[in-house]
């Protein structure tokens, strides 16, 4: 295959340099694509497509009942982060966890950075993901955001920027894990020569973290569950999958039931005792006793069971104020009020609506900035100022205008791209990067991470829902591969 | 540390006892037009209404009379095995069956869901009948599909509870099939008189043990096809797979696994039911039967093994605690489920 045509279209590529010439890190990956003689990428990209819907590996679509189960489509050339600058992620990663989780257990306790006027209250009472069931809560081992899974950009000028923080029940790590196995199986010869840095010990590190909840003194192993929505769920491929990686059982609410504040599951011999609990529902659904009353999803009374320290939740309830995208362009001011350092990964620089003078700029620029609501995500109830329509900014100047303070704005990003496959050719598609961050008694970043790709040309929009792909993520050990 | 492992979650329970009774639905299906198939072509002047016995031992004549008319070679096989309305047909089980595994998909091995999926996958795209040419190796390649994945689930899946339940579904799906193809085929073949012994009269008996995959193994142990040995062995057989009484026994010694009561007690009223249905097929003989009426016997059997498959639900979900005010569903209540098994 003939990579010498390839353009990087004025953007920054994480393959190509400005003036076109391979990144160190990529030249040997480039060399293996090719020397591929002709359509065999294709073929293994088809051999690939083959696979994953042989083996099911889909989420579900929302509001479209017939085949709503869809292949999330995958791009074989992988990304590749060089072990410099996986280093600094990782480094920054764990900073910024560490002080979200200081700022949602100072939330529901002293709230010292309200206190402070480091944050002004009205942004904490505002927000609709701040939950008051949590006050006072004091989750196992001071923990709130078990399971992170962090988004990262890259604009045009080469720096990486934290674009959302994804601490409720982010979703992705399954066909990360996919991702590298459908590689091994479709596309060996690419491996060789290359130290990547392998994943598969997060389903070990993903059960360790939620053992180390369980309430102390069981004279017992155990009983760790995953409570899933059900099958319906667009991540329900990714419940099972973990279940079934870490072999523990997958749960639907029906299947749990509170009794003497403690969480039992209904098995063929009776009622067992949970200790754990994955749960990938939303707060809003997880007890109609605490929560919304019309959910049937959750568990009646499993509040009751978590604050009597009878089982454990991860991520623990109330854990989204820090999601709300108001709160987020504090996190920088959280980092240097938690840890008395300056933030290693950028903010990107936002605006917001609440504020009269931002919220006036905004309304200036709607052509040139992204909006977003403060408590959406999958890339729903977002405007894309450049690829908007005037209609679509008049609707959205009158919702911002209606709640300022559910929205901010933020500068079109130009991601970064990397080379995809586009019929028999490759073409550069813009990627974000979600690693994933596990907290215990320590914090951990698995080596690698869900590279989203916007598979339609020019879209910057790379949510599974909207068009979006992945890619397999290449971290290289730093033995060698980095930089000469 | 735990001594002993988990029990099954009752809904998973239940999820893969189907499953397996789907797949192997599925498989029999397959395996009665395949046979009928071959039997028209030994048969070149036989009627039309050689198909009608495939509708009646589904049990759907009423369902397939109001939706096609008259049954026709065609008609019935775009009924039992594609029409997505026939809750029995092939496609129906093995989207059924897909459902269920996918519910369970942590439980079974990967091996498993990617057959079961791709199976789904194949008949979902087969969009009209297969090329005459062609009839015989797409059945044969259910068949086929629906043994590998029984192989997978014997291969790869730990034989404890869950693989129970699922040998458990798999066996009493099997027994109840076997009881229904000998019922019909006896009514049917008994009447007419004048056929016994012709050469007709062996083609008719042949084509009942290959529909159970028994030809073979039947010649091997009585020789000559005679209308007793053949319910002798479709019924009372210890030792081939699809008789009645090899497929109790076997249900029984997975229901025993599941509980831990030790052969000849019980703990549970499903599996007293089943030890009745033991004892009777273990001290009957098939002469009594045959005088008794074979219709009444398989008859009685059937409905045995229809209190044993809803007691199974009894026993093994939980019912709710009184606290509680979330209702326990099982798939007995859900529309997912066609109501063909407890029907009968």
């Amino acid at each position: 295959m003939h990579v010498g045509t390839y353009e990087t279209g004025g953007f920054y590529d994480e393959m190509f340099d400005g003036t076109g010439q391979p990144r160190v890190e990529a030249r040997l990956l480039l060399e293996s694509i090719g020397a591929l003689g002709e359509g065999q990428l294709q073929r293994c990209q088809q051999a690939a497509e083959r696979v994953l819907v042989q083996l099911g590996i889909t989420f579900n679509v929302y509001g479209n009942s017939a085949g709503t189960e869809r292949p999330f489509p995958f791009d074989l050339v992988p990304r590749i982060v060089r072990a410099e600058e996986w280093s600094w992620i990782e480094r920054g990663l764990k900073q910024r966890i560490h002080a979200l989780n200081a700022f949602i257990d100072d939330i529901y306790h002293a709230q010292r950075i309200v206190k402070d006027r480091i944050i002004p209250e009205e942004v904490i009472t505002s927000a609709t993901s701040f939950r008051p069931q949590c006050v006072g809560l004091k989750p196992p081992n001071g923990i709130w955001c078990h399971i992170t899974g962090t988004d990262l950009v890259r604009h045009g000028d080469g720096q990486i920027y934290v674009l959302e923080d994804n601490l409720r029940v982010p979703s992705g790590v399954s066909y990360m894990l996919e991702n590298r196995d459908l590689m091994k199986r479709t596309f060996p010869q690419v491996f060789e020569g290359l130290p990547v840095r392998p994943i598969l010990e997060y389903p070990s590190l993903l059960l360790r973290t939620l053992e180390s909840l369980a309430p102390k003194g069981l004279s017992t192993k155990p009983v760790v569950v995953l409570l899933t929505p059900g099958m319906y769920n667009s991540a329900y491929f990714e419940h099972s999958y973990l279940a079934q990686k870490m072999g523990i059982p997958l749960v639907e609410g029906r299947d749990l039931v509170v009794e003497d504040d403690a969480v039992w599951m209904r098995t063929t011999r009776g009622l067992r005792q949970v200790h754990v609990i994955y749960r990938r529902i939303d707060d809003d659904f997880l007890d109609p006793e605490a929560f919304r009353p019309d959910s049937m999803l959750g568990v009646p009374g499993l509040m009751r069971a978590y604050r009597a320290g009878r089982v454990a939740l991860a991520n623990a309830p109330g854990n989204g104020v820090a999601d709300d995208k108001v709160m987020y362009a504090y996190v920088p001011d959280m980092i240097k009020y938690y840890t008395g350092e300056d933030p290693i990964l950028p903010n990107v620089p936002t605006f917001l609506c609440w504020r009269d003078t931002d919220r006036q700029h905004v309304l200036q620029n709607l052509d040139t900035l992204v909006v977003k609501a403060a408590n959406e995500a999958g890339g729903y109830g977002m405007l894309v100022g450049p690829h908007s329509t005037v209609a679509e900014r008049e609707a959205f100047a009158l919702k911002i205008q209606a709640d300022p303070r559910n929205y901010i704005a933020q500068p079109t990003l130009a991601l970064s791209r990397v080379p995809t496959l586009v019929g028999d050719r490759l073409e550069g598609r813009h990627v974000d990067l979600r690693p994933y961050i596990l907290y215990d008694d320590d914090i951990h970043v698995v080596p690698g991470g869900l590279t989203r790709v916007a598979l339609r040309k020019g879209s910057l929009v790379v949510n599974s829902s909207q068009g979006g792909g992945s890619k397999d993520t290449w971290v290289l050990s730093s033995l060698a591969g980095g930089p000469a | 540390m735990r001594a002993e492992p988990l029990p099954l979650l009752s809904r998973v329970a239940d999820a893969v006892y189907w499953m397996a009774r789907y797949i192997e639905r599925a498989e029999n299906v397959a395996r009665f037009i395949g046979v009928n198939l071959n039997l028209q072509l030994d048969l070149p002047l036989a009627p039309a209404h050689q198909w009608q016995p495939l509708i009646d031992t589904s049990g759907d004549t009423e369902a397939f009379k109001e939706r096609y008319g008259a049954a026709s070679q065609v008609r019935v096989i775009e009924y039992l095995a594609y029409d997505n309305e026939n809750p029995n047909s092939i496609a129906s089980c093995l989207r059924l069956a897909r459902e269920n595994a996918r519910s369970v998909r942590e439980t079974i091995s990967s091996e498993m869901w990617a057959q079961v999926n791709s199976m789904y996958l194949q008949i979902q795209t087969q969009r009209s009948l297969p090329e005459p040419e062609r009839m015989l190796d797409a059945f044969r390649e259910i068949r086929l599909g629906c043994h590998l994945f029984q192989g997978l689930a014997d291969a790869t899946m730990s034989h404890g509870e869950a693989w129970h339940f699922l040998r458990l579904g798999r066996k009493l799906e099997r027994a109840d099939k076997t009881s229904r193809i000998l019922d019909v085929k006896y009514f049917m073949l008994l009447p007419s008189a004048r056929d016994i012994g012709t050469p007709y009269d062996d083609i008719h008996w042949s084509a009942v043990l290959k529909s159970v995959s028994g030809f073979e193994m039947y010649r091997k142990k009585f020789g000559r096809i005679t209308p007793s040995d053949v319910v002798d062995f479709l019924v009372m057989d210890t030792e081939f797979p699809r008789a009645v009484r090899y497929c109790i026994h076997c249900a029984s010694e997975s229901l025993h696994a599941i509980t831990g009561s030790p052969p000849g007690a019980f703990s549970c009223t499903s599996e007293q039911l089943m030890g009745q249905l033991v004892a009777e097929l273990d001290f009957t003989s098939v002469d009594s039967v045959i005088r008794g009426g074979l219709h009444e016997y398989l008859d009685r059997l059937q409905v045995k093994m229809n209190a044993v498959d809803a007691m199974l639900r009894e026993d093994f979900a939980v019912r709710t605690p009184v606290i509680t005010t979330s209702p326990v569903q099982s798939q007995l209540q859900s529309p997912s489920q066609p109501s063909a098994m407890t029907g009968h």
